[in-house]
């Protein structure tokens, strides 16, 4: 990427798609808008996956990127657009071992050249309650372990987070064991929702505080395990010790999936409150796996999800 | 004139009224702000740990007027029942904004209260002001004495402790600030402690 053309405009500075393209839409007239309530609010050339995509209003861009769980960059929900801008986000490579045909370091951008990119509107649950509406961008995460020549006969498959404490202040404390760990059974990270966002609001690119440059996104789990800034990614028959699951085995789980009927030991997982609804937003009832159900519940028939959380 | 001698003579014309009425400025402003977009967008979880936090600070603060005439010879224990009485104030608004905003649901609540730790910890330390809260009057010290009256405001060592753990207990990981103010209370505390007295102590054999 020699020579790549870099923007000296801050995310804050840029308006949200959505915006500028219901501006268009008003200004070619009630026919173009018709046709636009048609197609639904695609926010780039960018092909969304209707199929994969909520129709729920999502949160806005500045909501978004203001209001995160980047412990790398501090505990603060506002630390991490505060300081992830010290980040250095190219060049980057995943580096892609264990029990894959191809092993080695892979540049993103020859990741993302091979990779079928498109729009998926997704919720996200946070296990603290609150949740939002988000147009990723990206990839499907089966895609980029197929290219790696990944043995889907291998059990599990573990992420790790970049550890960089001189650009990633939250670091330099010990709050999470670095690096951050994450995993996912097999079947879960080939399941067609798992997806590896490269992306928001139309734009190829990642906001820094949201997992710059790749992250995961696993919809119907809680937020923690759709981790950020992955520079690693293992195919092992071992299951991975997340790091929530390290720090607090009797309040994290290894498959965190969303669950209204299993409490967190310290509050009810009943309800959620979407951001950006006020000081008088209503909460709303939390969906088993997050909504997702028809897809994913069947990965998990038989099992006693109040014993696996 | 020593520094606290002066210092003292200067607040004896300072009354202790218009502490009430300031402390009346931060929740009208919190909400004010949240209203507004000045506290994010999640702006009932931010009321509820400002107004919390606030709460403990004040209590904390009304725990240093004694240590502070002890080592430093400055006299505050004029404004100590308004203190005690603002700091109950934030609390009573911490507790309001959790279960209105927050919860929404007074079942809920009370189930959580039931069934969550670090929520049955925080209301035992709130329950323990209430009492304290009651007798912060004139009439009260008179018709209990003093002596009693003492003994039952050492309640409050109780509810910063059990205000700490609180504050710990509902962080996610390991956070520093909640272990900062668990120190301060334990300095509080500790320097109430008279060493002196306590090797002194005639002990059974």
């Amino acid at each position: 990427m020699a020579g790549r053309y870099k923007s000296k405009i801050g995310w804050s500075e840029v308006t949200p798609r959505e915006v500028f393209m219901s501006r268009r839409q008003w200004m070619t007239g009630a026919a173009a808008l018709g046709l636009g309530a048609i197609a639904g609010p695609s926010f780039a050339n960018i092909r969304r996956n209707a199929k994969f995509s909520t129709l729920e209003e999502p949160n806005t861009f500045e909501e978004i990127t203001s209001y995160n769980n980047f412990y790398e960059f501090g505990t603060g929900k506002d630390d991490p657009a505060r300081f992830a801008d010290a980040l250095t986000t190219d060049p980057w490579s995943v580096e892609i071992d264990g029990m894959v045909e191809r092993p080695g370091n892979y540049n993103l951008a020859d990741i993302l050249g091979a990779m079928d990119i498109e729009e998926r509107v997704y919720r996200l649950r946070c296990v603290e309650r609150w949740s939002m509406v988000i147009p990723w961008v990206g990839f499907e995460l089966a895609d980029m372990l197929k290219m790696a020549g990944a043995d889907m006969n291998a059990k599990y498959v573990r992420f790790e987070t970049l550890y960089r404490p001189d650009e990633m202040r939250g670091q330099r404390r010990r709050t999470v064991p670095w690096p951050y760990v994450e995993g996912l059974r097999m079947d879960e990270a080939l399941h067609p929702l798992t997806f590896m966002a490269t992306g928001l609001y139309g734009e190829e690119v990642l906001p820094n505080q949201n997992g710059a440059p790749i992250r995961l996104v696993v919809p119907w789990k809680y937020g923690f395990k759709s981790i950020k800034s992955i520079v690693k990614v293992t195919v092992q028959n071992d299951e991975p010790l997340n790091s929530w699951q390290e720090i607090a085995p009797n309040e994290y789980g290894f498959y965190a999936n969303v669950n209204p009927n299993v409490d967190h030991p310290r509050w009810s997982q009943a309800m959620e409150r979407r951001v950006g609804g006020g000081l008088l937003a209503k909460n709303q009832p939390t969906e088993m796996f997050n909504g997702y159900g028809e897809e994913v519940a069947s990965l998990y028939e038989g099992m006693d999800l109040a014993k696996f959380y | 004139m020593s520094i606290s001698q002066s210092i003292n003579t200067a607040l004896r014309r300072v009354p202790a009224w218009p502490i009430y009425i300031v402390s009346v400025i931060p929740p009208v402003w919190y909400l004010y702000l949240g209203f507004t977009g000045g506290l994010g967008f999640e702006p009932i979880k931010e009321l509820e740990h400002r107004i919390g936090l606030l709460g403990f600070q004040v209590l904390l603060a009304t725990l240093a007027i004694s240590p502070i005439r002890k080592y430093l010879g400055v006299n505050l224990i004029r404004y100590r029942r308004a203190l005690g009485l603002v700091g109950f104030f934030y609390i009573v608004c911490h507790l309001l904004v959790w279960a209105a905003l927050d919860v929404q649901a007074v079942n809920e609540a009370l189930a959580d209260i039931v069934k969550r730790p670090y929520i049955t910890i925080g209301m035992a330390g709130f329950a323990l002001l209430i009492p304290l809260a009651m007798t912060s009057n004139n009439w009260s010290i008179r018709r209990m004495g003093p002596l009693k009256w003492r003994r039952l405001h050492q309640l409050s060592y109780a509810t910063v402790i059990l205000g700490g753990i609180h504050f710990i207990m509902a962080r996610k990981g390991f956070q520093l600030e909640p272990w900062f103010y668990m120190g301060l209370v334990v300095v509080l505390l500790g320097l109430r402690v008279d060493l002196g007295a306590w090797f002194a102590r005639p002990r059974r054999a």
